[in-house]
């Protein structure tokens, strides 16, 4: 089978990226492992309204679990930090819907799709990508000017192309998560848990849903004592007023890769999304991010398909393009990060007392300056300052 | 070679980005070990589950 792009993976990068290519005329085939789009998620399914409209995209009413106000942040005692108001909205979503919906836009696009076909293996031949796929009809060969990985953290398509995509223990979390039912939370908010007993250089959630909760954590090895799983069977029996009478209906596990290294393009190759590690390095969330990369990257492939240029120099328009929105965010706010790795518990009891919700979210849009002047302000937290500026 | 325990695995492919050596490999509903381990013990670290054992 020959076709000018082959998408490999049906989440929400390549369900964007599909769309946005059959929208623009390119003959897009799109592969999926699984039976099902969607299930199981890996996520905790949380978006920003403003985010969603920045890109333009419309979660059919039936993806949307749950609409949010803001977000309750608690420090290792229980002192809550609320962030409400503009900007904060957001919707917990219901992952295999909002999936199967994105999936079925690109289909009346004119994207073709395949479910439980797996790509075995992908080759560079005479200028063109040559990928075995096997499915319920056996094995066949697809020919492809133009692959775009969205095959997520496991990305093969990236170790095919020869990118460097591996990623390291050290930037990337272990995340596990139970959707539990009947869980006593205010439902308006997201609720973010920090301490180092919760999850160590992470953070435990709690994403109320229509009528059950994601209630999940993702946690750093290097300073962890036991796996994800434990610290959430922890944090759950810590907390007997939220999950006294809750009980799980599905149970999710993941890598989170929270620093974005890998090269993104080569010859007749894109990678999207989870693939090249295109998460927000503070709050772990991949959603946007992976749709935006969906969105530049078939931008610039349906217009290199025209010209008939594929070659990795005309592709890097792509990574340009990404760059110029993200690259300066990303960066600060992986020093945010760092920094918030170095807290211990008494420091995010400080910050609680310090900072409120507004504070918090300019923090969350990687504007820091006056979040220094703030701490230098008081000689008891010159301790934290310290950590901060040693970075 | 690293062993799978297929009652614990939740297939979240999680492991898989971690190889070195690219040995790991997710389908659907089984996740497949290849001669290529080394046993690293990478992916042994990350499970969120601990369904992954260096064999004995």
């Amino acid at each position: 089978m020959k076709v000018d792009c082959l998408v490999v993976g049906a989440g929400p990068a390549g369900n964007v990226a599909a769309g946005e290519l059959a929208r623009r005329g390119v003959e897009t085939l799109v592969v999926e492992k699984k039976a099902e789009i969607g299930p199981p998620k890996r996520c905790a399914e949380g978006v920003s309204q403003r985010s969603l409209e920045v890109l333009g995209i419309n979660p059919h009413p039936q993806s949307i679990a749950r609409t949010i106000t803001g977000a309750a942040l608690y420090a290792p005692s229980g002192k809550q930090v609320v962030m409400e108001g503009q900007g904060m909205e957001g919707y917990v979503l219901e992952r295999k819907i909002f999936e199967k919906h994105l999936a079925s836009r690109a289909i009346q696009a004119g994207a073709r799709y395949m479910v439980k076909t797996q790509v075995l293996d992908m080759k560079r031949v005479n200028g063109a990508w040559e990928a075995q796929i096997r499915g319920l009809e056996g094995t066949e060969t697809v020919t492809a000017d133009l692959v775009i990985g969205a095959d997520g953290v496991e990305s093969k398509v990236g170790r095919w192309a020869g990118l460097k995509s591996l990623n390291r223990l050290t930037d990337y979390h272990s995340g596990f998560q139970y959707e539990m039912a009947n869980v006593n939370v205010n439902e308006r908010y997201i609720h973010l848990f920090f301490g180092r007993e919760v999850a160590p250089l992470g953070y435990a959630w709690v994403f109320p849903k229509a009528f059950s909760a994601n209630v999940g954590l993702g946690i750093l090895e290097r300073e962890a004592r036991m796996r994800s799983h434990q610290y959430l069977k922890q944090f759950i029996a810590n907390h007997p007023e939220m999950f006294a009478r809750a009980s799980p209906i599905e149970v999710n596990g993941g890598g989170i890769p929270v620093n974005h290294f890998t090269d993104m393009v080569t010859d007749g190759v894109m990678l999207v999304g989870d693939a090249a590690q295109l998460v927000n390095p503070i709050h772990g969330g991949g959603i946007v991010r992976a749709m935006h990369s969906a969105q530049m990257a078939a931008e610039v492939g349906a217009s290199a398909l025209q010209e008939g240029d594929l070659s990795r120099d005309r592709l890097l328009s792509y990574r340009r393009q990404w760059d110029q929105v993200y690259e300066d965010k990303t960066a600060q706010l992986l020093k945010l990060r760092f920094f918030l790795e170095k807290l211990e518990d008494k420091d995010f009891e400080l910050l609680a007392d310090i900072l409120d919700g507004a504070d918090i979210f300019e923090l969350t849009q990687a504007r820091l300056s006056f979040f220094i002047k703030k701490v230098l302000k008081r000689p008891s937290l010159l301790g934290l300052a310290k950590k901060y500026l040693t970075d | 070679m690293v062993v799978v325990n297929h009652y614990q695995c939740l297939h979240c492919g999680g492991c898989v980005g971690l190889c070195p050596v690219n040995a790991l490999t997710l389908y659907e509903l089984h996740l497949e070990v290849s001669e290529a381990c080394t046993e690293c013990g990478i992916c042994v670290k990350f499970c969120p589950v601990g369904a992954l054992e260096e064999a004995p």
